[in-house]
């Protein structure tokens, strides 16, 4: 007993760097896996409060930039809308589109980060504004993320340029689906996989979310095909994706809440009993 | 001691602040950004009591970490330089450190470029390992290493010649 404790003394400095270094690779392998990071996360009062504070300041430089692109989708909106009202005017109401299925709520982002492996943004509504977890989160432009957790006043959000997101995504020509994911090297690009082999992928065709998760309604824009080739089995395509989106560049966001979510998982759960 | 105490608690708050507000977001190239907390630990008081040391760096990486949702990969590695800091410290300074006597101010500064050098390539190396987090990328990881930690030691080199007191005679 007294040879142990002595162990213990001499080699405290030793021992406390163990525990510590330990401590911190399972945060850091926590971090790794989906839905994990429970302890260390930027959407708490202190980290949150110092990047909204930030952000209050910094945000006036982009005002510029981030009107331009409300204008250009009010342009979009009015356009779709007044070469529509021919239709929209009679008495006709399809109450599984207008009876509204997804909410947005609208949030601004006050942390971005784009160069890191797992990238996680960070968003300034929180569980206060009924923000949960698996809500799908997307720009004027694009697809942008899945919020990973919550806080009462802050978000974090797992962007699509995160190696551990998978999303459900289409051809927008074809109904062939695969999913979207990241291999980490840049920022402007991501990989559709699991395209079947027959779909005919041509260079430039538009990629869409395909609605078959219940994260995300179908046809909001994802990028489009900058480059694809036949994995090594040649069963599936691997397309390299554009992205709509400048990732570098997010200030305002929308976040859709499914609100079919919670009957459309019963049903799944009850099918894979 | 009490100045001591609060020019360290300053320095750890402007540091931490620094990191995640400005230095994160630089992005040089894409990806290159110099990580400059760790002069907390390099600055540290060679004369201290190790394990508060090794718990203010741990508690320093953590901090970092939480702003920059990264998990634990920046408390491991502040963790670690924290730990191996002497035999850096006698390794660069050589014989002067065993005297306990380090004034960092007054040394050579071909000196403490060795000093920032192994600590920053030790501390940048684990930080990129545990992010990219496979063998497989190794390549990247050293890619990673290297080009950041040039950026962080010209940063250190600079922080430390204009802060000095030495040339205030």
């Amino acid at each position: 007993m007294q040879q142990i404790v002595n162990f213990i003394i001499r080699n405290k400095t030793f021992l406390l760097f163990l525990l510590l270094f330990s401590v911190s690779l399972l945060f850091t392998i926590q971090s790794h896996s989906y839905h994990k990071s429970k302890f260390v996360n930027s959407a708490n009062f202190l980290s949150g409060g110092v990047y909204s504070a930030s952000n209050n300041i910094s945000d006036y430089f982009d005002l510029k930039e981030q009107n331009k692109i409300l204008q250009e989708e009010n342009n979009r909106l009015k356009s779709i809308l007044f070469n529509n009202e021919g239709e929209v005017d009679s008495v006709y109401v399809d109450s599984s589109t207008f009876n509204g299925r997804y909410k947005f709520t609208s949030a601004q982002v006050i942390k971005n980060s784009y160069t890191q492996n797992n990238n996680l943004l960070t968003i300034n509504k929180g569980a206060k504004d009924s923000i949960k977890q698996d809500l799908g989160v997307i720009t004027s432009k694009g697809i942008l993320g899945i919020i990973e957790d919550t806080n009462n006043n802050y978000a974090t959000v797992l962007s699509v340029l995160n190696t551990t997101s998978r999303i459900s995504a289409q051809l927008k020509k074809t109904n062939h689906f695969g999913s979207l994911t990241w291999n980490g090297l840049s920022e402007k690009y991501v990989q559709l996989t699991e395209i079947p082999e027959i779909a005919p992928v041509t260079k430039g065709d538009t990629i869409i979310t395909s609605g078959r998760s219940d994260i995300f309604p179908k046809g909001i824009p994802i990028g489009i095909v900058k480059d694809f080739k036949l994995d090594s089995a040649e069963n599936y395509y691997e397309i390299e994706v554009s992205l709509f989106n400048d990732m570098t560049n997010i200030e305002y966001v929308h976040i859709i809440e499914n609100e079919d979510a919670g009957i459309i998982k019963t049903l799944i759960d009850k099918a894979n009993e | 001691m009490n100045s001591i105490l609060s020019v360290h608690t300053v320095r750890f708050v402007a540091l931490a602040l620094a990191q995640v507000l400005l230095l994160s977001h630089i992005n040089f190239l894409g990806y290159v950004n110099p990580y400059l907390y760790i002069l907390f630990v390099a600055f540290y008081p060679v004369k201290n009591n190790r394990m508060l040391f090794i718990f203010l760096s741990f508690l320093l990486g953590l901090s970092i970490d939480m702003f920059m949702d990264s998990g634990g990969m920046h408390a491991a590695a502040t963790l670690t330089i924290a730990y191996i800091r002497p035999a850096a410290l006698k390794f660069s300074f050589g014989t002067v450190y065993d005297h306990q006597s380090i004034k960092f101010d007054a040394m050579d500064i071909g000196q403490r470029m060795v000093y920032f050098s192994i600590l920053t390539i030790i501390h940048h190396f684990i930080l990129f390992s545990l992010d990219i987090f496979n063998f497989s990328k190794i390549i990247l990881v050293l890619k990673n290493t290297l080009f950041s930690s040039i950026f962080t030691i010209i940063l250190c080199v600079l922080i430390s010649v204009i802060f000095s007191r030495a040339n205030k005679k």
